[in-house]
Parts: C-alpha cells; structure tokens; sequence
C-alpha cells in the first residue's frame, strides 16, 4: 500500500517553487490520483522538460526523465514505445509544451502515443523572468509586454483536439478533486490524454496584472472560464474570452501507436 | 474533534490559500509567521486546505 508521501518523494521536499505557485497543488493532485490509482513506484515514469513545472522530477519518489526544453514529448514517446508496460506522464509548462515544444505537441497527439500529458498553464515563462508564452491571453502585462499584449494566446485543447488526441480536458488548480478525477480517467485512457491546467503565477503574471494574493489570482482564473455545459446553454457573445473547462474529449476510435506498431511488427515477421 | 490538523511548519510557505478557502475558518495566518490552527473544533474534516497546499505542509486526518 503505497501513500501520497511515497510518490511525492515527501523526504525530498520542500520545493524550489514560490508562495502560492500553482505548480504545487497541480503536484499535489498528482499524488493524490497516484495514491488511488495505487500503482507500483517502478511502473511510473515522469518526464519534463526545463522551467518552474520541469523542477517537478527533482522530488518523486517514481522514476524521472529530465528532457531538453520543449522536448518533453519526445522522451515521453520513446520511453511509451520502448516499454508499453510504463505509465507515463509528461508534465510541462505551458512555454515548454506548447510554446517551444509545440510541434511535439502536435504530433504525440496525432500519433496517439500511449502518454498523459499535464500542461501546468500558467501563461509565462515563470523561472526566466516573467516573459509571455503562447498560451498568454491578449492585453497581459509581462516582462515582454509592458503595455500588454498585442497578440491573443491560444487555446491548447483545441489545437489537441484537432490533431487527433484520446482525451483532453481542462481545468483550474483551485477545482483540485476534478483535476485528480482527470489524472485518473486520462491514465486508464489508451492513447494520447491531454489536461490543461490554469494555475497561478504570483510572483511574475499575477503580480504584474495586479491579480492580488494567490487566492485571489486562482479565483479570478478560476470567473474566466466556463464548464462545459454551462457553455452549451450560453451565446458566442457571453462565451468572449471564456475557457472552458471540463472534459471535452473522450473518443476510442484510434488505437494507440504502440498496439499499431506491434501489430505490424507481427505482420511483417509473418506470424 | 472531527479530525486532527498538523502543518509542517518547515515546508509552508505562508501564501494563505489554505486560510482562504477553508469553508469554517479554521486556520488563520498572521503576517510573518506561517499558517496556524485557530479553530480546530469548527473542522468538518473536508480536507480541501491539505488538497490545495501547495507545498504539502497540512495533513488533516479523520478522527474516528
């Protein structure tokens, strides 16, 4: 029986992250959903990449993959390939995954490889200095744009939708039992999963926006978005600028990478 | 009691999350210091402070 403290690496703590960062509580619902799922310490695998969520992999007590920047997704898929037996998560930020790691974003989607993925979104690059990613939505205030953004940050579920993934969701680090009922349905998922998670960043976007204290930077993440249906019975008009939120893909009509890729292997050697 | 509230003063980082969300007001935070139990009858036991900390310093377990 294995607790929350044993896959969290709790001897290890405490973290690198700031006062109220969200990463931490995106961490925490990790455990928890590990400790229910009660998987062996040697079967999970977690990979990042680099920035404030990649320092994830200095303190768990599974087995950890550091990646280059924006690689997470292709050591996930290598390992996913090599042994299917792992469970693997690959935890990025929203620089690393969809910002500079997007194009691997887009085709570990497609391909449908057999990797839950958890964007901590937190629209900037929190370790380099605050500076504005993809993901960051128009008007912010950041170390790049300090009379706001002229650009609009874009929706990553939709762009993983699109390319074909198993499962995606989104949600908020304050909704922490849905986040981990997310972990545990996008795990059980064969196939590509995919949860973006808006988490807060006090020290640079909230402080800058004048977002206030950490919780009151998760709530008012927490009013700029939407549950999936709710949406449904609103107009485009109301839904201006909203996210939503919920679970907004679950389909089992593509088989994961692995089991296609054996399948052939067997066809070719003739069995 | 409903349940037994321990924070790790080693490992809070005093953000006040857990102070804001807690539906009873059980735990209160001075400034400077870290957050601290002030009204431990009033817990319902819902553990939503220990699933929100982001640094892992509250542990809340039931008393049976």
């Amino acid at each position: 029986m294995y607790t929350w403290k044993d896959y969290v690496g709790y001897d290890r703590l405490p973290h690198i992250w700031c006062s109220g960062c969200g990463n931490g509580i995106i961490f925490n619902a990790l455990g928890q959903a590990l400790e229910k799922m009660q998987l062996p310490l040697e079967k999970v695998v977690i990979v990042s990449g680099s920035g404030c969520f990649a320092k994830i992999v200095n303190y768990p007590g599974v087995n950890t993959v550091k990646m280059l920047h924006g690689r997470v997704l292709s050591g996930a898929t290598g390992i996913a390939m090599a042994n299917p037996e792992l469970t693997v998560f690959a935890l990025m930020g929203d620089g690393d995954g969809t910002t500079i790691g997007g194009n691997h974003l887009i085709h570990a989607a497609r391909r449908n490889i057999n990797v839950t993925a958890i964007l901590g979104n937190n629209y900037n690059y929190g370790m380099t200095g605050g500076q504005y990613s993809g993901t960051t939505p128009e008007g912010s205030i950041t170390a790049t744009s300090r009379y706001g953004l002229v650009e609009d940050g874009f929706d990553a579920c939709k762009l993983v939708e699109a390319a074909g993934a198993s499962y995606v969701a989104r949600t908020t680090a304050y909704d922490v039992l849905e986040l981990q009922k997310m972990i545990i349905e996008a795990t059980e998922k064969p196939g590509f999963a995919f949860i973006d998670v808006l988490a807060a960043c006090p020290t640079h976007y909230g402080r800058l926006n004048k977002m206030g204290t950490p919780a009151e930077q998760m709530l008012k993440i927490k009013e700029g978005t939407v549950p999936v249906a709710k949406a449904a019975k609103m107009s485009p008009e109301e839904l201006k600028g909203k996210l939503l939120t919920g679970k907004l893909v679950d389909r089992n009509d593509r088989e994961d990478y692995a089991v296609l890729y054996a399948k052939m292997a067997k066809e070719a050697r003739g069995e | 009691m409903k349940a037994t509230i321990t924070i790790n003063q080693k490992l809070c980082k005093s953000c006040g999350i857990c102070v804001a969300f807690c539906p009873k007001k059980v735990l209160g935070l001075q400034p400077g210091k870290k957050a601290e139990v002030v009204d431990p009858e009033a817990c319902i036991a819902c553990r939503m402070c220990q699933l929100r900390c982001p640094d892992f310093a509250i542990e809340v377990i039931k008393n049976v």
